[in-house]
C-alpha cells in the first residue's frame, strides 16, 4: 500500500496557483464490512493528509470514513518558487504513506 | 363547420392551460434544484452544532456543488469552491464536511494553513442514502458560511444500520 498518482502542470507560473491532483491507494476501510466467514474488518481509514510546499503546509484534509476508497483530491496550491509538494498521509494503523512531486516555476 | 368561438374556446382553454400546467412541471425540478443547493437549513447534529457554538453561518460565498442523483453511495464526487480574497481580511481557516446520515457526520475537514488564492476543491465521499451534506467554512474572525447539497443515494455507501 501506501502509494498515490500525482499530476502537477509542467511549469507553474510564479504567483499564480496551480492545480494538484493525487489519489492515494487506500481501501478506507470502514469497520462495518465484514468478511467471507462473517467477521468484522476493523477500520482503517486516512485520518490526516498533508500537502507541503518546500516544507511549509499548505493543504491538510482530516479525514474519515465518509471519504471515499482510494482518496482523490484535487486542490490548488499558489506558485511561488521551483522545488516540490510533499504529499505525507497517516492512517487509523499508524502507517504513514508518503508522495512527491517536482515543482517547477517560471 | 362552423367558427363558433364558444363551441372553441373551451379547447383553447384547456390547450392554454394544458401547456401552463406543462410549464410550471417542467419549472418545478429545476426551482427545486435551485432551492436545494441554496436550502438554508442546518441539519441537527451535535457535531456541527458543536462547531458552529451559537453563531448563525451566513448562506453565501462557499459553494459546494454534488450530484442531484447518485447511483453508487461508494464514491459520489463532490466539489468545493469560494471566491477570494482572503488576505488581507478574514482569512478562510477551514471548510467543514457534514454527513446528515452517515455513522461519521464530520465526514472530512479541509485546512488551509496559508491563505489560499484558489478555493477549488474535489473530492469523492461515501454516502449512507439519501440526505444533505452541508459545508462550513471558518474564517479567521469566527465568521462562518454555509452551503449544503441534497443527494439521492440508490447504493447506499456504508453497510451497516444506519
Amino acid at each position: 500500500m501506501a502509494d498515490a498518482r500525482v499530476n502537477v502542470p509542467a511549469e507553474c507560473r510564479r504567483g499564480e496557483p496551480f492545480e494538484v491532483r493525487i489519489s492515494i491507494r487506500h481501501a478506507m476501510e470502514t469497520g462495518y464490512r465484514t468478511d467471507a466467514i462473517g467477521k468484522t474488518i476493523p477500520r482503517n481509514v486516512i485520518q490526516r493528509f498533508t500537502c507541503r510546499y518546500n516544507a511549509v503546509p499548505v493543504f491538510a484534509v482530516r479525514m474519515s470514513p465518509g471519504i471515499a476508497a482510494n482518496p482523490y483530491l484535487r486542490f490548488f496550491v499558489t506558485a511561488l518558487e521551483s522545488g516540490s509538494l510533499e504529499f505525507e498521509w497517516v492512517d487509523d494503523d499508524g502507517v504513514r504513506g508518503t508522495a512527491q512531486a517536482a515543482i517547477k516555476v517560471v | 363547420m362552423s367558427d363558433d368561438p364558444t363551441a372553441r374556446s373551451p379547447i383553447r382553454l384547456s390547450r392554454r392551460r394544458l401547456l401552463q400546467v406543462a410549464g410550471a412541471a417542467l419549472a418545478a425540478p429545476l426551482a427545486a434544484r435551485v432551492g436545494d443547493v441554496r436550502a438554508q437549513t442546518l441539519p441537527e447534529l451535535p457535531v456541527l452544532t458543536a462547531l458552529l457554538a451559537g453563531r448563525t453561518p451566513r448562506w453565501e460565498r462557499l459553494r459546494l456543488e454534488m450530484p442531484r442523483f447518485a447511483d453508487n453511495g461508494q464514491a459520489v464526487p463532490l466539489h468545493l469552491s469560494m471566491p477570494g480574497p482572503f488576505a488581507p481580511g478574514p482569512m478562510l481557516q477551514a471548510i467543514h464536511l457534514f454527513s446528515e446520515r452517515n455513522p461519521v457526520p464530520d465526514m472530512a475537514v479541509f485546512e488551509f494553513p496559508l491563505p489560499p488564492d484558489r478555493v477549488d476543491i474535489d473530492a469523492r465521499v461515501r454516502l449512507a442514502g439519501a440526505q444533505r451534506i452541508v459545508a462550513i467554512a471558518v474564517m479567521s474572525d469566527a465568521t462562518t458560511y454555509a452551503a449544503s447539497a441534497d443527494v439521492e443515494v440508490t447504493i447506499a455507501g456504508c453497510l451497516d444500520a444506519s
